[in-house]
């Protein structure tokens, strides 16, 4: 049912503008796979490529194995769901479902029972018969997904489809989309720029910006351990020291910055343009000094979040810096102008270069 | 063209690029070639085509210089030909109606798109479209009639007390510019009211707010947005009214004759195709050649027009 | 001048023009019922239906009518592949050859009758084709046709290029698309587009003319009785040829108006489960 996806040193030129370059990734069956990167990164791109509506400039696309040069959209075993839907607004709803079944010559009968057992499945066993401007946002959604599914695709290609929705429903679809997904095995491969909608849902992010892939991990290692200072920045906040790598040893190297010099995770040679990330939640505040990596600052402000406290302050030596307190009582919690402590434990600080960047 | 590959495939782009060639070579430019090409060919019997009498001359177009009669122009008595006569004739009552239809059409579409609430537009448009639809020889006819020497105007306004005696209206270029105005000028109102509406209200109300008195409004703020429009419906008024044939014809007396029926009188009543080609051929590039000045002047494209 | 005073004048202006457009049809109409041998509604001679039988014992005027409709249904039957193929082709070209095809498409349409019919007859003359109301549909078709084209391109212009896309991602063949997806949505401008032909090529007159031979159309039948001894059957046949078109007109009306009722109560369905907050 479900096909794996190859993409072998996969290139992309618009005239001398180079949108995806060089992309290496494996897609196991079954699997969901999200590109995540901000606008232009080349995401589209490749799901234009998968689907066969814009050809590579160079490298391979295998889907199950078979390479698809000179297989056109209409020949792929992929389903694509638009970021605006395109849903037919001129068929009823169950035609909608069933214009996959109806070009490849299913009776009439057959397709209308294929529809409505899909509009079971997504859970709208009424709408066999209205049209597309009768629904509400997140109806529309569900339909575009039993579309798809209707020819049973072996993968089923989303472009940031949640994109239009409002926050709540946003959120209700996440959960929807990735249950419809473990429900039918189909391979899901997902756009979107939103990181909280990647984080949640995927088995596996690969993270893109200029056209290059920029990693690819599970969700919490993207997030814990990103490979690169494009990735630490693009998912999550950090706060961010730049200077020069030092001795290093067993995983940890010593950073001089015009701060100070801290202490902290490193698998990277010296030379190249390095800073240092550290993520709001792990800066630590103390009205004394750290046990490493300290250093002395001035409350400017302090913002009440709902469920975390951010508070944003500055070093004596001119650096800012944003520390995240969590809602529960157990720290007090500071004013502006307070004088006190950031620190920050090496284990939760990486040494990383930056992105990669196009034609590199 | 690829685009056009990959959207509709090869079957459907052949058959695309077949008809649109179809039409544009077989019915648009070919015709105007042999147009071009007849019109410096002379007038021969079937026989003698080919033969040597018929080679390339401006022979046909010297016809237009033929003729030269004594008119009035300035206080000066100068000979000039009939038919250059009747072509700036032509040219100058059309300006005329199309100038007559924008001082009509204007206020009316000014109307149509800031003034009258927009629930009754539909029926409002409806009530204009309908003698659009009513055929061009019909609202000539219409004319005719009321024009008539006995007819329903004469009898109104003189039972009004307004004329002693009847007028014959049917005479002199008159009746074709009561006609022509009539014919045409919902084709000046429609173009002007596309222009209009698309103008934000908000800055009428900013004007008015600011000071500025109705008609200074209309003249700094509306009319500069309505150039396009009116541009547009002017070239449209003037070409149709240039080119008619019923109306003149209908509309017409002896004495006032549109540059279409000379056209005529060579290709229906002297059967001299050639002459008539030529004279074609020298309305079709005059009526461009003020058009485009009228463009140029307006700073205006042809893609507005079409709109 | 205040503001309601400047509407009651724009209100009467709005009045006058709209009977200054319909009184002289209603005028011609009304010619028809006097028993009067002109065709006037002045001096009234009393009611008859005499000019009504005299039009439908007239053979020239049935010939010109079966050959007016035949010329009609022949121009739609070119004029619309024509102009929805032409239309889609500018519609996916850009740059410098686009606009050169678009103005070659759109100045027929300014180009003046009588050049257009002379030009058809000079060409066709060539080819060895006579005149005759064959040509006549060629040469209404050349400038027609840019009318369908403009429609259609207008219409294009809404069309989402995802529903394409999202018809080919389906398994679509390119047929299919055109026939499931784009067409239904061109079907209103289309239907227009044939409308527009059908009126625009019985209303012809210039193009018939100097193509048509020696076969008469209505246009020129009635031209030529004007010309030469009208009687107020004449009136009786532009007031069945207004009742046809206004009936028209109104027909579709009703129509659009009921479709945009349909697709209102759809949209408020839309959002009242939009607000229900319906997952």
């Amino acid at each position: 049912m479900s096909a794996g996806i190859e993409l072998d040193d996969v290139c992309c030129d618009f005239g001398s503008f180079r949108a995806v370059d060089h992309v290496n990734v494996s897609i196991q069956p079954g699997e969901f796979f999200s590109f995540l990167g901000p606008s232009g990164c080349g995401k589209t791109t490749i799901l234009r490529m998968i689907s066969g509506f814009t050809d590579p400039s160079a490298g391979m696309i295998r889907i199950g194995g078979k390479d698809m040069k000179g297989q056109r959209p209409n020949q792929r075993p992929t389903a694509l769901i638009f970021q605006n839907l395109a849903l037919f607004p001129l068929m009823p709803i169950w035609e909608n479902i069933a214009f996959g079944l109806e070009v490849r010559g299913v009776a009439k009968a057959e397709r209308r029972a294929k529809a409505e057992e899909l509009l079971r499945l997504v859970d709208l066993p009424d709408a066999a018969d209205k049209m597309v401007s009768q629904l509400s946002g997140g109806q529309k959604q569900r339909v575009a997904i039993a579309r798809a599914l209707a020819v049973e695709p072996s993968v089923m290609l989303l472009d940031e489809p949640l994109s239009a929705l409002d926050l709540k429903l946003r959120q209700h679809m996440r959960a929807e989309l990735r249950a419809i997904q473990k429900r039918t095995g189909v391979t899901f491969i997902y756009i979107t720029h939103d990181q909280g909608e990647a984080l949640a849902m995927s088995d596996r992010v690969g993270v893109m910006s200029q056209g290059r892939l920029q990693q690819v991990a599970n969700p919490r290692d993207i997030y814990n351990n990103p490979t690169n200072g494009f990735v630490a920045s693009f998912v999550g906040e950090n706060n961010i020291f730049t200077g020069t790598v030092g001795s290093e040893a067993a995983g940890f190297a010593r950073f001089e910055t015009p701060h100070g010099a801290f202490r902290a995770r490193a698998n990277v040679q010296g030379g190249r343009d390095l800073k240092l990330y550290v993520r709001p939640e792990h800066t630590l505040i103390s009205a004394v000094p750290g046990l490493e990596n300290s250093l002395p600052v001035t409350v400017t402000d302090v913002a009440f979040e709902g469920n975390f406290i951010s508070v944003h302050a500055v070093s004596q030596s001119g650096a800012t810096l944003l520390a995240e307190l969590r809602n529960d009582g157990s720290v007090a919690i500071p004013a502006p102008g307070d004088a006190l402590h950031m620190s920050f434990a090496a284990e939760n600080a990486s040494i990383l270069p930056d992105g990669l960047v196009r034609g590199e | 063209m690829s685009e056009l590959l990959r959207r509709y495939g090869p079957t459907l782009t052949g058959a695309f690029v077949l008809l649109t060639a179809f039409w544009l070579l077989m019915l648009v430019i070919l015709p105007n070639v042999t147009l071009f090409e007849a019109s410096f060919r002379p007038y021969l019997p079937v026989t003698e085509v080919g033969g040597p009498k018929d080679f390339y001359s401006f022979g046909n177009y010297m016809k237009f210089f033929a003729n030269s009669t004594d008119t009035d122009i300035f206080g000066f008595n100068l000979p000039v030909p009939i038919h250059v006569k009747i072509f700036f004739g032509t040219i100058y009552f059309s300006t005329l109606v199309t100038f007559i239809t924008f001082v009509i059409a204007y206020p009316l579409a000014f109307y149509l798109a800031k003034v009258v609430t927009p629930k009754s537009l539909p029926t409002l448009f409806l009530l204009l479209f309908v003698p659009m639809w009513v055929s061009e020889v019909l609202r000539s006819f219409a004319w005719w009639l009321i024009l008539a020497y006995k007819g329903p105007l004469n009898a109104v306004l003189q039972g009004v007390g307004i004329l002693d005696a009847p007028v014959r209206w049917i005479s002199g270029y008159r009746a074709i510019i009561i006609g022509l105005v009539y014919t045409y000028v919902l084709f000046m109102v429609f173009p002007i009211y596309n222009a209009i509406q698309s103008l934000d209200t908000n800055q009428i109300e900013a004007a008015q707010d600011l000071g500025s008195p109705w008609w200074r409004t209309h003249w700094r703020v509306i009319l500069p947005h309505a150039k396009p429009g009116i541009a547009s419906g002017s070239v449209i008024v003037f070409m149709l009214a240039a080119g008619s044939l019923l109306v003149p014809a209908l509309l017409g007396s002896p004495t006032s004759l549109w540059f279409t029926q000379t056209i005529q009188q060579w290709m229906l009543e002297a059967q001299d195709w050639n002459t008539g080609a030529a004279y074609a051929f020298l309305f079709l590039i005059l009526c461009t050649c003020f058009v485009s000045l009228v463009m140029w002047l307006f700073k205006v494209q042809l893609t507005d027009i079409a709109k | 001048m205040d503001d309601k005073m400047r509407r009651t004048l724009y209100n009467i202006y709005m009045g006058l023009f709209l009977v200054y457009l319909l009184v002289p049809l209603g005028l011609m109409g009304g010619a028809a019922f006097n028993d009067s041998r002109l065709p006037s509604v002045y001096p009234w001679k009393g009611l008859t239906d005499r000019w009504f039988i005299e039009l439908w014992n007239d053979s020239t005027m049935w010939t010109s009518f079966a050959n007016t409709i035949l010329v009609a249904l022949a121009v739609v039957a070119l004029a619309v592949p024509i102009g929805t193929a032409s239309a889609i082709l500018v519609n996916s070209i850009s740059g410098r050859v686009r606009s050169v095809l678009y103005g070659i498409m759109v100045a027929p349409v300014l180009a003046p009758g009588a050049v257009i019919g002379i030009s058809t007859i000079l060409f066709w003359n060539k080819l060895s084709v006579p005149t005759g109301l064959h040509l006549s549909v060629l040469g209404q078709v050349s400038y027609i046709a840019a009318f369908v084209m403009l429609m259609v391109l207008a219409r294009l212009q809404s069309f989402d290029q995802n529903l394409e896309e999202a018809a080919l991602d389906l398994g679509a063949s390119h047929g299919q698309v055109m026939r499931r997806i784009l067409l239904p949505h061109l079907y209103p401008a289309i239907g227009a587009g044939a409308a527009i032909s059908f009126f625009q090529s019985i209303e012809n007159f210039n193009v018939t003319l100097f193509t048509r031979g020696t076969s008469q159309t209505l246009t020129v039948y009635v031209f030529s009785k004007v010309r030469s001894g009208v009687t107020p059957s004449i009136n009786a046949l532009a007031l069945l040829l207004i009742i046809a078109t206004l009936s028209a007109a109104l027909l579709y009306e009703v129509r659009r108006r009921r479709l945009a009722a349909v697709e209102a109560a759809r949209e408020a369905e839309a959002r009242r489960a939009e607000e229900a907050g319906v997952l």
